[in-house]
């Protein structure tokens, strides 16, 4: 493993004239552009990390002619709050990622799925998007965006929950295959990606893809919006190169007393203080969709979990049998181990329920139950029970 | 073809068939629980994930497709780890109080415990975080949220197959459940009583309401005269509780075994599917004269029919505008009640109110129909108690009866005779080929014109069937029908009402006269009858009416010796003023919630 050390980086907020990177987009053909986007590596930036290239090549496959570009922005994993911060800021780089991912895979439609909670910036979003239609009306190029609120379930963020809940359903995820690519939004074929991946895709043309490259290590290319709170002087959304060790990030971000990170938020993993060093935030460590918790000694770890397991208790969708009671078994088994009403050791009960749902779970939110659960409990054991 | 291999044996399935039909052809069991295969795909218990060679997580083999060189393992520790887990997990938030179930020994998810789950469990017992009351608010079956796995059947049935969506999934996470629309109890919802649902649950969760202690007090009540009826669809699936394979007719034992049970008449609901067709087929012949010949304005075409009390009560929700349309007449279930307790009452000399009328039904929104305030037209209640075909066999149990060896016998005379017309009420197309059998003659004096009276093409299991019969050479009294086409369609399940339904609404049916039947393949598939079901099931018991039907003597209903009786001593003429008083009804507009 390389550490590239913590370097700021400035693309994904970076002023661009979004005219002339969609001219410079729409110059290329359709295998042009996902070529350049394979090339520059680039993963999703919503935590699962598929290729965003692959899944466009997918896609362009298809040969419907009735395609999809979703962009998801329902941004429910506890402790993000970067995509708010780009559609607030840049959001014109978000409908362009999509219109050039629309030339890329052959779709005339985007969706925007905004997260119910970001109602309030939705009337500018608009406006910013009736600016972003002219331009392309100048440009003389037909792709048309449309934006659909969620209501607040955490499930949406799934993707085919997600395509569900835009056409008017129970929030409920899909059985795949068929995936996306083939069946997805109207099962139409469709790419989803998240707000951050799009508007990277953006900065990917605008660079090239040799540039974009330069950045990050061999499996986690380019750089990452970090949303970071918890036990932090600082907290905030920050702009990082991919590479880092979790004890770098904990030495820029850390109040000199941080005892462990959650990276990826509530289905992501906790990295404890004793493999700060060894740990590197990316795919090939910790992957993350850019949440980051920092916790302090005066934190019990027991809350955290029993926090985090209360949560997905509460936004399984309920649709199947590991997810839905496997939650509330974790969550009332910790308690119980908690208030001694049940032996310690009940503990490696839970942690074989866990392994049980990541492997039998219909989607991934009950297959990520267990990261947290399992970091948690093996990292702070003696927390949990006493 | 792609070629896979499931447990080192390899097959050749088409592309597009799941992992558990090609697991099916090699003979090899996945268990299932959510899964139907009348419903779509639901992929949501997981109980059938299995191992595919080269991926991290199991596969659900109800929902995953086969792809070209696969390699499944439906029996390795990692599976069945996870499938114990699961079946364990089911069991934490279900009430297990088996013995004590209704279900007992018959649940599916029993069944699975038994396999993955006996002895203790690691889990904890969920069922008290979650407060649960049972639902008896409906007249035909109770709802038991404590039981419930949340398998989702009964949803994808009530939208699937009945278009109706009485039950839903609310809320999410821990407190997901299956309820109605605000919580509403069931009788105060759109619910048609149809009780598909019932049919297609695994557990305990929705049962009929069964009726079966109180008929038991009845036939114990030595002051009591104990009617009972036997509808049509009954016959010819009673058998599958009682150990015969699916299709196999058993009419006359069963006579036998409820003589046995001790009621005192034992008659055939039979007798008034004839006398349905001759007040439903004068109705529909006098509907056309009206419109005809007098131009009446405020008289409605197309007819439909009305046997079926859970399409009554889908059109009294879903197409209240239409009920002029509806046939007058009671099914015959309510007909028989209501000359139960008046025409046999006299001809046995009885005391109507010592007599307790029982009916054997395929369904549950029979007992729904029974408790209608209309239903009383012999100044009694005319059906006291409705039971399933279900109800029936467990009380055949309950007495001891080796069903088996049983002599067959006949039914009681006055009202026991029977057509094959009658019969096929029990399956979808049936009332159609009845009526028509019995109208063409009224009309021409001629028989339908079709081989041996067998009308094809209204037959068979099709969710949707139209058919025109051309009327040639009529007689006198009904010359302007000469050289009509009298255009008739059929559907079975309320989805495939709705389409029909849809295209009255939009003015594009042609028809004059549609059967509507609410369940999957009409009273063969009934929500009483016995569980499992499947399109090769209700095939069987459809082919054992039509045999039936092909047995009698007699097949046109206008031929019923009984009927004839009953018209010369009793009723006067079809349509009389004492037919509508006992033999048709009228119907209520409801809620659309």
């Amino acid at each position: 493993m390389k550490n590239k050390g913590l370097n700021k980086v400035d693309l994904i907020f970076e002023k661009v004239d979004p005219k002339e990177v969609l001219l410079k987009a729409f110059s290329m053909s359709p295998e042009e552009i996902i070529q350049e986007v394979l090339e520059s590596g680039l993963k999703g930036r919503g935590g699962a990390g598929f290729p965003t290239g692959l899944k466009w090549k997918f896609t362009a496959a298809e040969k419907d002619p009735d395609k999809y570009v979703v962009c998801n922005a329902d941004e429910g994993e506890p402790g993000t709050f970067k995509d708010r911060e780009i559609l607030d800021r840049v959001s014109y780089k978000v409908y362009g990622g999509m219109a050039i991912a629309g030339r890329a895979i052959g779709a005339k439609k985007g969706i925007i799925y905004l997260r119910g909670e970001y109602l309030f910036i939705l009337p500018q979003l608009q406006k910013e998007l009736d600016e972003f239609h002219k331009i392309l009306n100048e440009i003389g190029y037909d792709f048309q965006i449309s934006y659909c609120m969620g209501s607040g379930a955490y499930i949406c963020g799934e993707e085919s929950a997600l395509f569900e809940s835009i056409q008017g359903y129970r929030g409920e995820p899909r059985n795949k295959p068929p995936y996306p690519t083939t069946s997805g939004v109207f099962y139409k074929p469709t790419s989803i990606n998240n707000v951050e991946t799009i508007v990277t895709v953006m900065m990917i043309i605008k660079h090239g893809a040799e540039a974009y490259t330069q950045l990050g290590t061999k499996d986690s290319r380019g750089s990452k919006v970090f949303s970071v709170s918890g036990d932090t002087p600082t907290p905030g959304i920050f702009e990082l190169e991919l590479g880092m060790t979790v004890q770098e990030f904990v030495n820029e971000f850390g109040d000199g007393d941080t005892k462990a990170v959650q990276v990826g938020g509530a289905s992501g993993f906790c990295v404890p203080r004793k493999k700060f060093n060894d740990t590197i935030i990316g795919f090939e460590g910790v992957p993350t969709g850019g949440s980051m918790k920092l916790f302090n000694s005066s934190r019990s770890m027991y809350n955290v979990l029993h926090n985090y397991l209360d949560f997905f208790a509460e936004e399984s969708c309920g649709q199947c049998t590991p997810c839905r009671v496997g939650c509330q078994q974790l969550l009332k088994g910790v308690e119980k181990v908690k208030k001694g009403e049940v032996k310690s050791n009940y503990l490696n009960e839970l942690i074989k329920l866990a392994d049980t749902m990541k492997i039998a779970s219909k989607c991934g939110l009950g297959q990520s139950v267990g990261n947290a659960f399992r970091t948690i409990v093996e990292n702070f054991r003696e927390e949990i029970i006493y | 073809m792609i070629n896979l291999t499931i447990n080192d044996q390899s097959v050749s399935v088409p592309a597009g068939t799941t992992i558990l039909a090609a697991a099916q052809k090699l003979n090899i069991k996945i268990p299932t629980l959510c899964n139907h295969p009348d419903l779509c795909v639901a992929g949501n218990c997981r109980v059938c994930v299995v191992e595919q060679k080269g991926a991290k997580a199991l596969v659900a083999a109800c929902a995953a497709p086969v792809s070209e060189g696969m390699v499944i393992n439906t029996n390795t520790l990692k599976v069945r780890n996870a499938r114990k887990h699961i079946v364990e997990l089911l069991l934490s938030e279900h009430r297990s109080d088996c013995t004590k179930c209704y279900k007992n020994t018959k649940c599916e998810l029993q069944a699975l415990a038994n396999e993955y789950a006996f002895g203790d469990t690691v889990f904890l017992d969920l069922v008290e975080d979650h407060p649960y009351a049972i639902d008896r608010s409906s007249p035909s079956f109770m709802k038991d949220d404590s039981k419930c796995i949340r398998c989702q059947r009964c949803v994808r049935t009530c939208s699937e197959l009945q278009y109706v969506s009485a039950i839903t999934v609310a809320n999410k996470g821990a407190h997901q459940k299956i309820s109605s629309f605000h919580d509403r109890p069931m009788s105060q919802v759109v619910c048609t009583a149809c009780g598909q649902c019932v049919n297609r649950c695994p557990t305990g969760a929705l049962t009929e309401k069964t009726a079966i202690d109180f008929v038991w007090d009845a036939i114990y009540n030595p002051d009591k005269h104990v009617v009972v009826q036997t509808a049509p669809a009954v016959r010819v699936a009673l058998g599958e509780e009682l150990g015969y394979d699916p299709g196999e007719r058993v009419t006359g034992k069963m006579v036998t075994a409820l003589r046995q049970l001790g009621f005192n008449s034992v008659l055939d609901t039979d007798f008034t599917p004839d006398l349905t067709i001759m007040e439903e087929g004068t109705e529909l012949l006098t509907r056309l004269k009206k419109i005809l010949v007098d131009g009446d304005k405020n008289t409605k075409i197309p007819m439909f029919t009305s046997c079926s009390p859970g399409w009554i009560k889908f059109i009294e929700h879903k197409y209240p505008e239409f009920l002029p349309n509806l046939s007058t007449c009671k099914s015959p279930q309510q007909m028989f009640g209501a000359l139960a307790k008046t025409y046999y009452a006299k001809k046995r000399q009885l005391d109507p109110s010592k007599m307790v009328s029982v009916s054997i039904m395929p369904c549950t929104a029979k007992k729904f129909e029974a408790d209608r305030p209309e239903m009383r037209s012999s100044g009694f209640k005319d059906v006291d108690y409705v039971l399933t075909t279900r109800e029936l066999a467990i009380m055949i149990k309950q007495a001891g009866i080796d069903f088996r060896l049983l002599e067959p016998s006949s039914y009681d005379s006055i009202m026991g005779d029977s057509t094959g017309a009658a019969v096929i009420f029990g399956a979808t197309g049936g009332v159609m080929e009845a009526a028509l059998r019995t109208a063409y003659e009224i009309v021409t004096g001629r028989d339908v014109p079709f081989n041996n009276l067998n009308i094809t093409p209204v037959r068979g299991l099709e969710g949707v069937k139209e058919a025109t019969v051309k009327i040639e050479g009529c007689t006198d009294d009904w010359k302007f029908l000469e050289g009509a086409e009298l255009k008739v369609a059929i559907a079975n399940g309320l989805t495939n009402a709705n389409k029909i339904m849809k295209l009255v609404r939009q003015g594009k049916a042609p028809y004059h006269f549609i059967e509507i039947m609410a369940c999957p393949g009409g009273c063969i598939g009934g929500g009483g009858q016995p569980i499992p079901t499947s399109t090769d099931i209700r095939k069987n018991r459809s082919n054992a009416i039509y045999a039936e039907d092909e047995h009698m003597k007699l097949r046109k209903s206008h031929e019923n010796p009984d009927v004839i009786t009953i018209y010369k001593d009793f009723l006067g003429e079809p349509n009389s003023h004492k037919a509508h008083e006992l033999l048709h009804t009228h119907y209520t507009e409801r809620e659309h919630y």
